[in-house]
């Protein structure tokens, strides 16, 4: 593939990308509190005094999150540091209760790792991961209810993050793209983190910067804070990166500031240009120790993992003979690969393959449904194509078949009996009709003898459509030649 | 260590805390000691030393994951100086 550049006035310009993903974590309470984590609630119902910043409350850390930022680090193939630590994190905000955030700064719990990537065009690169830590998410803070205040509702201070630091190995937005989306597949494969950017349980900071083609190192960066989407991940590195480029190119000089993404607008723009906000003042959380946990316990963990998506991608191939793209789209979403396994295993794998990614996700797109509520369940499926293996129908009729289980949840086989779909392999009838055809159609029968063979397809339809769709298309086919031919 | 006037300043206002310049003298001076004592330790060599921050033999108490506290607005808001219903409010905050 050709590399990504932006092409500026005095040259080509290459694009730096690192990302700092947060991820919420997938558990029932909080990170330090007994409150809940779950998503939503009525206002600040999912706060305990702990999370409220109340004087003298004091943090214990949840197994289960703990548990979870390990599992990731497994599925991100990244070292586990048995030691690790909290510190905390200083600054203002009126959604930050205690005016700090617990986070892992100088010992995280998590170290280099890598994710891999393929591309549109098929190519396979490696993301390094940097580092993953724990932290605590803030609350909310809603500003359109009233003029003069903003309101705070503090369920999500609190609640468990992983943030995923990448190595800026990424050089282009489809990069960053294919990096974010791979990252969201580990993490719900791995069940640590359910992945939905609507409700904000991930989320990106953009690091951004640019150079001249061939240079060395790295120019000044800026950090474009929170994107929520995949595309607007994407949107923002382009945007940012022609800004830079343009004002590298009329002599000007690239601020180390962050900045926020406009996507109505298409901008980025300066957001804290207060000269001391990143001065955190980290020190070591006094009221926690430090985290130490044991090498049997990880070995525990790892032995439990869940098959990881390269992984499964591999024995689909494998086991039931799909290609590359194909394996791709199945294990896109676990839900969607245990769905086509339930169908494929003991069937004909071609064939199920062929269905699930054809006529069964069209039915799902055209009835707007997901695989978790799919209209027709993998066994009926299955059902479905068994009919078609021993030719009770023929495929053409199965289709028909099909849209009728997405309307009524009826069985393939009540169906067939009921609309009388049976396949018709009675060579008698076939040939019955196909007489009849040839028939009608004496003019064309000379045409066909005299070389036109195109009209071959014409008395197929013929004889399909007399015999209503249910002939044995290859008896047809047979059928024809011999009649046509004596 | 010694502490100039503009390191006070700028420490009042990372800690949001609003000093007139007079105070910043006090303050200048009266750190300037604190820090001057401190600094005494610094004649102990801890080459190789690494930096303690717990015994290394305790372990943190881990909680199970369960929901165990929450739904107490009442008692959650009951310090809030302004509260609109459900929430907190705070002087409007907009980036």
């Amino acid at each position: 593939m050709s590399a990504y550049r932006i092409t500026g006035e005095t040259g080509e310009w290459e694009v730096i990308v690192g990302l700092e993903v947060h991820a919420q974590i997938v558990s029932q309470s909080k990170l330090f509190s007994g409150a809940s984590a779950e998503y939503g609630g009525e206002p600040n119902t999912h706060v305990s005094l702990v999370d409220a910043g109340f004087p003298g409350m004091l943090p214990v850390l949840n197994r289960e999150c703990v548990a979870q930022a390990v599992r990731t680090g497994l599925g991100l193939r990244a070292q586990i540091n048995l030691f690790s630590r909290f510190d905390r994190k200083n600054y203002f905000y009126a959604d930050l209760p205690t005016g700090y955030q617990i986070s892992q700064f100088e010992h995280p719990i998590v170290g280099k790792g890598a994710v891999e990537i393929e591309l549109s065009d098929g190519e396979v690169r490696h993301i390094g991961v940097t580092r993953m830590h724990m932290e605590q998410d803030a609350g909310k803070s809603i500003h359109d209810q009233d003029p003069t205040r903003s309101f705070i509702d503090l369920n999500r201070a609190g609640v468990a993050l992983m943030e995923i630091v990448s190595e800026p190995d990424i050089r282009s937005p489809e990069e960053a793209g294919a990096y974010l989306r791979k990252l969201r597949q580990i993490l719900r494969y791995l069940g640590t983190c359910d992945g939905n950017m609507e409700e904000g349980s991930m989320r990106a900071d953009v690091n951004v910067s640019v150079r001249r083609e061939g240079e060395e190192g790295y120019r000044t960066r800026c950090e474009i804070k929170n994107v929520n989407s995949v595309r607007f991940v994407m949107q923002a590195i382009e945007v940012e990166a022609q800004r830079q480029v343009d004002i590298w190119e009329s002599g000007g000089e690239i601020d180390q500031e962050t900045r926020l993404f406009d996507h109505v607008k298409s901008e980025t723009r300066s957001l804290r240009t207060k000269e001391d906000a990143h001065d955190y003042r980290y020190f070591p959380e006094p009221d926690l120790l430090p985290l130490v946990i044991e090498q049997s316990w990880v070995d525990e963990l790892k032995a439990a993992l869940p098959e990881l998506p390269e992984d499964k991608r591999a024995r689909l191939e494998k086991e039931y003979g799909v290609s590359r793209y194909e394996s791709g789209v199945l294990t896109a979403e676990q839900s969607v690969a245990d769905f086509y396994e339930t169908v494929a295993r003991g069937a004909d794998a071609r064939l199920a393959t062929n269905w699930i990614l054809g006529d069964f996700f069209a039915a799902l797109n055209r009835t707007g449904r997901s695989i978790e509520d799919s209209p027709v369940s993998a066994e009926a499926l299955r059902e479905l194509l068994a009919l078609i293996s021993d030719s009770t129908i023929n495929g053409k009729i199965a289709k028909e078949v099909l849209e009728d289980m997405v309307e009524t949840g009826e069985r393939a086989s009540v169906i067939v009996d009921r609309k009388g779909l049976r396949q018709v392999t009675d060579t008698g009838a076939i040939e019955a009709a196909i007489n009849d055809i040839l028939a009608a159609n004496a003019d064309k029968v000379a045409e066909y003898k005299s070389g036109k063979d195109k009209l071959f397809g014409f008395f197929v339809g013929q004889t399909m459509k007399a015999m209503k769709g249910k002939a044995n298309p290859a008896m047809v086919n047979e059928l024809l030649k011999k009649l046509l031919a004596s | 260590m010694s502490l100039d006037a503009k390191t006070v300043a700028k420490m009042a206002r990372l800690a949001r805390v609003g000093l007139s310049d007079e105070q910043v003298h006090t303050y200048q001076k009266e750190m300037q000691g604190i820090i001057g004592w401190v600094d005494q330790l610094n004649e102990v060599d801890v080459t190789d030393v690494p930096p303690m921050i717990g015994t290394g033999l305790a372990q943190p108490r881990l909680r199970d994951d369960q929901v165990t506290d929450g739904n107490c607005r009442e008692k959650v808001l009951s310090n809030a100086p302004d509260r609109e219903g459900p929430f907190y409010t705070v002087p409007k905050v907009v980036e």
